[in-house]
């Protein structure tokens, strides 16, 4: 029996600088970059006043005022997502199967923004330990519990397979997509809606990541403060976004003519096991993410044209991934395109991976490779082609992402454009 | 030929019980663990009950630089993990590293603790949020944490989809064995007694209101009035049968058949995909429904969920064909923790001969032909059971539990 293997149909995105995969792509092929002062909360007390914001505009997603009252921004992106993703792919949900369709959606800190404004309002912004269960609107449950948010998109596709969100922190979003491959490859489902979200720019958010001062204090010059790779870089920018996936059986979705991106080919994970938020600089782990994931594709790592980099902006993971890059791909390394799109999107968690593998599949349908935005002034010790500042035009075949993030978690990914048919 | 998933250790820490033995004992006396909520001042709520864990110090397990940079949750999964590990008897320096992987369900995350960093921001100011609430927050802290302590650095993974996130994580556990694991650390927590978590739940108009521990939660009873919360969990070694066999490890069972679905109209009255998740279990199983034993019921105690959960076992086995039991309502909804430790009751039951009661419950509701197994522990050979669970807004999963002997 051929094993099944799953293939990009469908691609929505939201992200920070335009809203839809079309605008998402002109902004990374500009090299432009969306992070700016924040609007969303009165950030003067904080030690970062950045972010990368979604121009997100709820009625233009079609969601309707009720809709907009009961559903998180993270679900609400989500549903967006699903849509764009949905017409993309031009398959007829109606005719499929429901229980041959699975959703697998990644958050990292799921409906914080409601969870938060709730708080305020039930407990007297903060004055009562204990709250008034009389002030808090009837979706208070689903803000607690984040399965809402694949559960929103579960109705709005119609899914009656299998369902679930996956919270694996900064790789939320690649181990979705992964797992989403996983449950075609494995026969448990025929089309799967995988992706991730995630609305993190509010002040419980800001403020824990001011406390370890992980994000960039740039706030005078917020178009360049996030510069993964370069010498100059001094935190991660916060983000939000969100980005769905179609995924079908490759050789269903051939037989209906379906206009492929690419295929999943490998993924695979790994922990450090040392430290919940640090790294180590050998970037071992890491490595062995990717080595795995480049075998289950079956592909060399000579073929890799272009590796989609976390490229956080963090002085420690980008020395991290770049001997992780090293150690897995050897003299390739030096060869190789690497980039982050976090020096123009920013890092919206869990998010952030999903909107990557949707980058990788547009690199692998136009051909060209988004650039580090900002890297003018390359770390000493980060001595690859990290593609700085303008976007390249490349003939790229096979594709590698990785993310890393909180736990010690690593995750790699393999896509290749889609082979002829067989 | 693909590897074969076994459970060899457990770890529980529950309402009416820290320790399996401990926990089984009371479970098959019909002992409860439900009780007032005494982690905070709950007289104003209109729920005051819940499984409530009395006795755990998280200093007997965790040194105390892990005991402040984690959740109550957290601390409670950490401790289960060590039990777990202990009965399991599994020399971890003996798997090799990428062998080992921890995949856990999380709900909620970690509620106090976030409440608490909330509060200080609103009430005191950014400044005041501490380093640790990026860490101990976040539904993947769980995980995290067990990955750090016992050197996991496998693939590891965080499944979400509240009571039924439990099976979906075992599920993911027998991937992982299936294709690269040797041993991986599963099964959930929950620590869901803070305030505001608790108001939250509210608002779900699932919480029963009544006022007696002893009859607060009653699944199929004509006078079902919703759950009760609780709070606790397992932890569960799944090991590769073949690596577990070759150390001759004692092996609970096996994870014989998995499935899940979802129902994109909730509240409906009925529930297509549960019959058909079942039925998928059993095939993925390769067994016929009569070669089940037992089952353990996802029992939510809100009248058209039971009707729901009773129509599909009716409809897969037949009325009254199976012995079915819901020993939760002497510890409440465990949410993440919920279903892990359902099927740590189910291994419990397979070795000793034994269905433990629903206790509490009393005449069923109308028309239910299930056959509940109420009063007295019911003795019975037992060798293969099936565990029900669903998640709130339409998730459910089961997943089967055969004894290998």
């Amino acid at each position: 029996m051929r094993a099944r293997t799953a293939v990009i149909t469908g691609i929505g995105v939201t992200a920070p600088g335009g809203v839809g995969a079309k605008a998402f792509w002109d902004l990374l092929t500009a090299g432009r970059t969306a992070t700016r002062p924040i609007s969303l909360f009165d950030a003067s007390g904080f030690r970062s006043r950045i972010a990368a914001e979604c121009d997100f505009v709820a009625e233009h997603a079609g969601l309707s005022a009720t809709e907009q009252g009961r559903l998180d921004r993270v679900s609400q992106f989500a549903v967006a997502c699903t849509r764009e993703a949905m017409a993309d792919c031009a398959l007829d949900f109606g005719a499929s199967p429901p229980e041959r369709i699975g959703v697998v959606i990644g958050s990292a800190v799921g409906c914080t923004m409601r969870l938060e404004e709730q708080y305020v309002t039930v407990s007297g912004h903060g004055r009562d330990w204990l709250p008034d269960a009389g002030m808090g609107c009837p979706a208070l449950y689903e803000y607690l519990v984040p399965s809402s948010i694949a559960a929103e998109v579960a109705r709005r596709c119609g899914a009656a397979g299998p369902v679930s969100l996956i919270s694996t922190g900064c790789t939320s979003g690649l181990d979705s997509i992964g797992h989403g491959a996983q449950l075609i490859s494995e026969g448990s489902a025929d089309v799967v809606i995988a992706g991730a979200a995630d609305a993190p720019i509010s002040p419980i958010t800001s403020a824990c990541f001011d406390a370890i001062k992980a994000t960039s204090p740039n706030n005078d010059d917020p178009q360049h403060a996030s510069r993964p790779f370069d010498n100059r870089r001094d935190g991660f920018v916060l983000a939000e976004g969100a980005a769905v996936l179609v995924l079908e059986e490759a050789e269903s979705a051939r037989r209906r003519g379906a206009d492929i991106y690419g295929e999943i080919r490998g993924f695979a994970s790994r922990a450090n096991a040392f430290h919940m938020t640090g790294l180590r600089p050998d970037g071992r782990e890491m490595a062995e993410a990717i080595r795995v994931a480049i075998e289950r594709a079956r592909v060399n790592a000579d073929d890799i044209g272009y590796v989609n980099a976390h490229g956080s902006g963090t002085r420690q993971n980008d020395r991290h991934e770049t001997a992780a890059v090293k150690r897995s791909l050897g003299e390739h390394a030096y060869r190789v395109s690497v980039s982050s799109i976090k020096s123009m999107v920013g890092h919206s968690l869990g998010a952030i991976g999903a909107i990557e593998i949707a980058a990788c599949a547009l690199v692998l349908r136009h051909q060209v490779i988004p650039p580090t935005a900002n890297l003018e002034v390359p770390d000493p010790e980060c001595d690859l082609d990290y593609v700085p500042v303008t976007a390249r035009e490349l003939a790229v075949d096979v594709v590698l992402s990785v993310g890393s993030g909180f736990g010690g978690f690593q995750s790699a990914m393999i896509l290749t454009r889609p082979t002829a048919p067989r | 030929m693909t590897a074969r998933a076994a459970i060899t250790g457990m770890g529980i820490l529950a309402p009416n019980g820290i320790g399996h033995e401990a926990y089984w004992r009371a479970t098959l006396a019909g002992t409860g663990g439900i009780g007032e909520i005494t982690r905070f001042d709950a007289t104003q709520y209109p729920s005051r009950l819940a499984g409530v864990i009395h006795d755990f110090d998280p200093a007997s397990y965790l040194p105390s630089r892990l005991i402040v940079q984690t959740d109550l949750w957290s601390q409670f999964a950490l401790a289960a993990t060590a039990m777990a590990l202990d009965d399991a008897g599994v020399d971890l320096a003996s798997v090799p590293e990428f062998e080992f992987g921890v995949v856990t369900a999380s709900s909620s995350g970690g509620n106090e603790f976030g409440q608490r960093e909330i509060q200080k921001l609103w009430s005191r100011g950014p400044h005041f949020v501490g380093a640790y609430q990026s860490i101990a927050w976040f539904y993947a802290a769980t995980t995290g944490q067990i990955s750090i302590r016992h050197g996991a650095r496998g693939a590891c993974g965080v499944m979400v989809s509240e009571q039924a996130s439990g099976l979906d994580a075992l599920g993911q556990a027998r991937r992982a064995i299936r294709s690269e694991a040797r041993v991986v650390v599963s099964g959930g927590t929950e620590a869901p007694l803070s305030p505001y978590a608790l108001v939250c739940q509210l608002a779900s108009g699932r919480l029963s209101d009544s006022a007696d521990p002893e009859h607060c939660y009653l699944p199929f009873d004509a006078a079902a009035r919703g759950h009760v919360p609780g709070e606790g969990g397992a932890i569960l070694i799944v090991e590769d049968v073949a690596a577990a066999t070759a150390r001759e490890a004692r092996i609970y069972a096996e994870i014989a058949g998995y499935a899940a679905g979802f129902d994109p109209q909730p509240g409906g009255g009925h529930s297509p995909s549960l019959a058909r998740t079942i039925t998928l279990a059993l095939a993925d199983a390769g067994i016929p429904p009569q070669d089940v034993d037992v089952v353990f019921a996802d029992a939510a105690a809100v009248p058209w969920l039971d009707r729901s959960e009773a129509a599909a076992i009716e409809t897969v086995f037949g009325p009254h064909a199976v012995p079915v039991t819901a020993p939760k309502t002497m510890v409440g909804r465990l949410y993440a923790g919920g279903a892990p430790l359902d099927v740590a009751t189910a291994l419990l039951a397979i070795r000793d001969g034994v269905i433990p009661p629903t206790a509490g419950v009393g005449e069923l509701g109308d028309g239910y032909q299930i056959d509940l197994v109420r009063g007295d522990a019911r003795t019975a050979r037992l060798r293969t059971a099936l565990v029900i669970a669903r998640g709130f807004g339409g998730f459910n999963a089961a997943l089967l539990v055969r004894a290998t002997d």
